[in-house]
């Protein structure tokens, strides 16, 4: 075990860094970037921006996506907005409170540098994503609207109605096309990096399959950078799209780059349940619903059997047989809750057997309390007062639909059920991946030349990660960091010339993926390649899920590395290697899941603390107000767990990066 | 209406469909209105389709200009259909057209080529006589041989007594050229760019109106001249 | 209602350059609860276990915003629920006993990969040949708020800023137009006034690209705008031709 350095620039105060920074970094002169090639892996947010910013600047940039084109990355699916310290709305807002609040909201498990650094440039994205022509809200007045989110105390989050992912995401798509009409950005769709070449230590290419024809293709680069998202379908359902993957991130880990922190996984409280085995993804429900809905399931559990059946109606249930279970163990926050609070409460209620659908694995999230609340203020304000209850509930669920309507449509079509009659039902479902290749400062990875931006890397929201941030990294790393840092690490390869694909390295590298393909294809065995990931999913959800113990994750990494063995001789890839082969681009990234699920488990299993999205059983507070809550272990584990691949996942080596605090002092969350 | 490598651009043949369809439009607004004054008073009806038969302007202007627009609608019409059907090689095994457009939207070739059929009757009936007696055989007059008034409405109301096979004919056409214009009349307006929230309901309705009432007026004369000789 | 058996008729084709044909293939048992894709992967999975090849097919976030799901099922782009992607079409919107067509957008310019698979890649040369604003990344553009935009047009911007390039317009429209993809795009750069700026060079531009590419000529039909997932309006098309027009004269 060794200890990482950061490269934080050190020698001023935190808010000084960035800058001195960018002020001194080598730059790389305008001719010479002409003779300089990048690979972008991945263009959502971080890729797509990175891309066209590179570009931009002079580099030759090869950008490669699995998609059919890089307007479908899985950014484009965030619905709620992005933060930014802009301080229009005049309450109070600024750059350290920004910092402040994702720092905390990260549990304490984030390097301060890079969250102060992602801070000070979310001004400069809405700026820049305006000047693109993206349509955020406006007001009446002509400025741009903001909405609070996530409980922070300030409304600092932009957004174009509930799609702001996919604007943001058009957005650096436009910005794409104008470097791919100007011949700076070469792009290659539905091609897939299946391996990152390596020469002389350094990151200088990678092999991609076309996956229209299958075909094997080297790419040289000086620089590869690899903005592929996170691995949050390491569990099977989740919120991620069906392609995402940690394939690309994974094999730079097999070459040397260091997996940081991957039990870090946020847990969306608020999705749309599971109807059946079939399920294949789950789908988000805007965290705002909680701002007026009340949760619950049937205290009786006589009463959950009968919904279960059908036979009782959730609104029949009278209120002294429900259970409002947020608002009874926490009065103060009640049902807003953070995220990871919020999951687990649900989850300790469907195991006790509380679960109101067919699965077991649903709560209801009820607006008939506001939907009375809005229409009695409502007939007050139309001079109403002697309406009827039918004429409370009408005006109160048009104030529901004005505020929620697209939601409860999408409730609606996927669910078939109308949530202004009958509670919904939800539960949680993994959303996002905190962990990933570790990156210091400059965002580069332990593999000299190989970056990792946004989803993909680590750096920026510790443990937890807050609502609308998530474009805000993706874009701060893509428009106005990497663009940067990479010039400095460039600087040195201006006489390099061009990188020659015809050497040894990339040979090998053909070859093993070659061979892992036609493996694949030739296996012939007798089990799907779903059939495994579902296997993998469900260890996963159920041992190194919502809640974890050190029995668990262990009978986790024997399962997993067992499942592993049995995918490898008895799983069925049909078709061939070198077509058109949707299973067998699956069969890949499963194979990948397989082996991270258990490096995993190995990172849930070493840190025994609760932190953010972390939730040790065997760390909890005992006694006293917030008995059973999680606890946090700082003494122990203020470190960044960085781990390097040497063959089996379960015996990869423990790199730490220590965590200090300079400009926050460490505090411990309560909710009660 | 900039061009490119294959000549005009998608929505500059659109626009000259439109700015066509606009002025056939107007022309039968003008034709229906004379052709209503034959049911009223066949001396005005002689007086004016004597003028607009020998009149220099609308002989020399505003002929070739109907017969340019006929000739370019069409042509122009039946090409981008042509066009349009090479815009899917392989046509779908199950394709429910109904579900998402009118008939008449679908149709406007069929529509179209029925109106053609009729011209080409029309032509026959009215428009090559009268070019034969004017330009061929070089009475200007308009006079009907041995009489001392206009033969123009003798000539319309000779086309239609007794003769229901030509008038079932006609108004088959009409009923055809009315489904076209359902179309036609606010897909000018759609082509030329102009679409508000606020006036094209207006526009559609408008549409509807005249869609229905043009060719209703064209089949009334018909059966008039039909009935009451 | 109970679960369902269903006829699917699905067109096959190895691929790009072979020929391709409608088989039928039979499912049993499918819940109402499912989406459409589910029910393909159900097929999918037997198919596998009966050592066939599965049933091509794009897909990718299933929550409807993506884009990348196609199909055309029961001569219908996305099926016969309107303001619906593929993913979003769930199977309680059919019967027991139906038989379903599900064959791949057609259209000259979407050629077929494989199966239902096809390639899109014209929409994306739409783009490039003048989908975007010509701003450098540079962190000093003016503030956000230095240009007051009229909510309106703001809001209608957004509207035609929704198109997810699925291509249902393209799909669905008897002459195979791009116009309200393209349209969308034009307008809303058109609509703001950073976008004013190229607004005319950018719809002579991608109009030109969109003929080059092989999409048919519009002919006001609508029916891209009904079974348009998003909802576009066919406004969006009357303001291209607009910007188009004005760009010609100039």
């Amino acid at each position: 075990m060794s200890t990482l350095d950061g490269k934080v620039p050190h020698g001023q105060p935190l808010k000084d860094t960035w800058t001195t920074y960018k002020d001194k970094v080598n730059l790389v002169n305008p001719a010479n970037k002409r003779n300089i090639d990048i690979i972008v892996v991945g263009t959502g947010l971080a890729g797509g921006s990175a891309a066209a910013t590179l570009a931009e600047q002079g580099y030759n940039v090869k950008a490669f996506c699995y998609q059919d084109s890089p307007r479908r990355a899985h950014s484009i699916a965030a619905q709620g907005g992005i933060n930014a310290a802009k301080n229009y709305q005049g309450d109070g807002d600024s750059t350290y409170r920004l910092f402040y609040d994702t720092v905390k909201g990260g549990d304490y498990r984030s390097r301060e540098a890079n969250v102060h650094r992602l801070a000070e440039v979310s001004t400069n994205i809405i700026d820049q994503c305006v000047a693109q022509g993206v349509p955020f809200a406006r007001d009446y007045g002509g400025l741009l609207d903001n909405r609070s989110f996530g409980g922070v105390l300030v409304s600092r989050t932009f957004y174009a109605k509930g799609q702001t992912g996919q604007q943001l995401l058009l957005g650096a798509y436009s910005a794409m096309n104008r470097q791919i009409a100007r011949g700076k950005i070469q792009m290659f769709n539905r091609h897939e990096m299946l391996d990152l070449v390596i020469v002389d230590g350094k990151a200088r290419g990678i092999i991609a399959r076309n996956l229209i024809t299958g075909e094997i293709e080297r790419h040289s680069a000086h620089a590869v950078v690899l903005g592929t998202g996170g691995y949050g379908n390491v569990f099977f359902l989740s919120t991620n799209a069906m392609g995402s993957n940690t394939s690309a991130a994974w094999k730079a880990h097999r070459r040397g780059s260091y997996f940081a922190n991957p039990c870090y996984t946020q847990i969306h409280p608020t999705c749309i349940p599971r109807s059946g085995d079939y399920q294949s993804k789950l789908t988000l429900m805007s965290e705002s619903l909680r701002n007026d809905g009340r949760i619950w399931v049937p205290a009786r559990i006589e009463d959950v059997e009968a919904v279960r059946n059908r036979k009782l109606k959730p609104t029949d249930i009278p209120v002294e047989h429900r259970d409002y279970y947020l608002e009874r163990r926490y009065p103060a926050f009640g049902n807003l809750v953070p995220r990871d609070v919020a999951s687990r409460a649900a989850k300790e209620r469907c195991d006790a057997g509380f679960g109101v659908n067919a699965t077991g694995e649903a709560v209801y999230l009820d607006f008939a309390s506001a939907i009375v609340r809005y229409g009695k203020e409502q007939a007050l304000l139309k001079g109403e007062s002697d309406a009827t209850d039918a004429r409370i509930k009408e005006l109160g669920k048009d104030i529901v639909k004005a505020k929620y309507g697209n939601l409860f449509d999408m409730y609606k079509q996927i669910a078939d059920e109308n949530p202004y009659e009958t509670p919904m039902m939800i539960y949680p479902a993994v959303h996002y991946t905190m962990g990933g290749l570790w990156v210091d400062y400059n965002l580069m990875t332990t593999v000299e030349g190989c970056y990792a931006i946004g989803e993909a890397n680590f750096s920026d929201h510790g443990a937890n990660r807050l609502g609308a941030s998530a474009l805000m990294q993706g874009l701060a790393d893509g428009y106005f960091v990497l663009p940067y840092t990479i010039g400095g690490y460039l600087s040195n390869d201006i006489r390099t010339g061009k990188i020659s694909t015809e050497t040894p390295e990339f040979e090998a590298a053909e070859k093993e993926v070659k061979e892992r393909l036609e493996g694949l294809v030739n296996n012939k065995g007798t089990r799907s390649v779903d059939y495994y990931h579902k296997a993998l999913g469900i260890i996963m959800w159920e041992k190194c899920g919502m809640s974890r113990n050190e029995k668990g994750l262990k009978e986790a990494i024997e399962e997993i590395g067992a499942l592993r063995e049995d995918f490898w001789k008895n799983v069925s890839v049909p078709g061939g290697a070198y077509e058109l082969n949707p299973q067998l681009e699956k069969a890949g990234r499963v194979a990948d899941f397989l082996e991270l699920g258990e490096l995993f488990a190995k990172d849930a299993l070493d840190r025994n603390e609760s932190c953010g999205g972390h939730f040790r059983e065997e760390s909890v507070e005992v006694g006293g107000p917030q008995d059973g809550e999680a606890l946090r272990d700082d003494e122990n584990y203020a470190y960044v767990s960085a781990w390097e691949y040497t063959g089996k996942p379960s015996d990869a080596v423990l790199h730490k990066e220590q965590l200090d605090f300079k400009d926050i002092k460490l505090t411990q969350r309560s909710y009660k | 209406m900039s061009s490119n490598k294959q000549g005009l651009s998608s929505i500059g043949r659109k626009v000259i469909m439109a700015l066509t369809g606009f002025f056939l439009m107007f022309f039968l607004l003008q034709h229906l209105s004379i052709n209503m004054m034959s049911v009223f008073s066949s001396d005005m009806f002689n007086e004016v389709s004597h003028f607009m038969g020998t009149n220099p302007v609308v002989q020399y202007a505003l002929q070739p200009v109907l017969i340019f627009s006929v000739i370019f609608h069409f042509v122009w019409g039946m090409y981008l259909e042509y066009q349009n059907s090479q815009a899917r090689e392989v046509k779908y095994a199950m394709y429910k057209g109904s579900a998402n457009a009118s008939w008449m939207s679908r149709n406007m070739i069929i529509s179209g080529l029925a109106v053609l059929a009729f011209l080409a009757l029309h032509f026959y009936d009215f428009w090559i006589p009268e070019i034969n007696v004017k330009y061929i055989q070089g009475d200007m007059s308009g006079m009907l041989p041995g009489a001392d008034h206009y033969r123009y409405h003798e000539e319309l109301v000779h086309k239609f007594a007794g003769q229901p096979i030509r008038v079932a004919l006609y108004v088959l056409s009409f009923v055809m050229l009315s489904l076209h214009l359902l179309h036609g009349f606010q897909s000018s307006f759609q082509s030329v760019g102009y679409n508000s929230t606020k006036y094209t309901p207006v526009i559609k309705k408008l549409g509807n109106a005249f869609a229905i009432a043009v060719p209703a007026g064209f089949v009334v004369v018909a059966l008039v001249h039909f009935f009451s000789h | 209602m109970d679960n369902m058996n269903l006829t699917l008729k699905i067109w096959r084709q190895k691929g790009a350059n072979d020929k391709g044909k409608m088989v039928d293939y039979n499912v049993a048992d499918i819940s109402e609860h499912m989406s459409f894709l589910e029910m393909m992967d159900v097929l999918n999975e037997q198919l596998v276990n009966t050592g066939e090849e599965p049933v091509a097919f794009d897909h990718d976030c299933r929550e409807g915003i993506c884009g990348s799901c196609s199909m055309f099922i029961n001569g219908e782009a996305h099926g016969p629920v309107k303001g619906t992607t593929t993913c979003q079409l769930h199977m309680r919107s059919f019967n027991d006993g139906d038989t379903i067509y599900i064959e791949p957008f057609r259209a000259k310019a979407f050629p077929v990969l494989k199966d239902l698979v096809v390639d899109r890649s014209s929409f994306d040369r739409i783009q490039h040949s003048g989908g975007f604003i010509s701003v450098n990344t540079s962190g000093n553009t003016q503030d956000a708020n230095a240009t007051p935009i009229p909510k309106h047009d703001a809001d209608l911007a957004m509207d035609a800023a929704a198109c997810i390039g699925c291509g249902a317009c393209v799909a669905t429209c008897k002459n195979s137009s791009a116009m309200l993809f393209v349209g969308a795009k034009v307008s809303q750069y058109a609509l703001l006034p950073q976008g004013k700026v190229e607004a005319k060079d950018r719809a002579q531009n991608m109009v030109a690209q969109m003929d080059a590419e092989g999409f048919g000529n519009c002919t006001n039909t609508g029916a891209c705008e009904v079974e348009c997932p998003k909802g576009i309006s066919l406004s969006n098309i009357a303001r291209m031709n607009r910007e188009f027009l004005s760009g010609s004269m100039g």
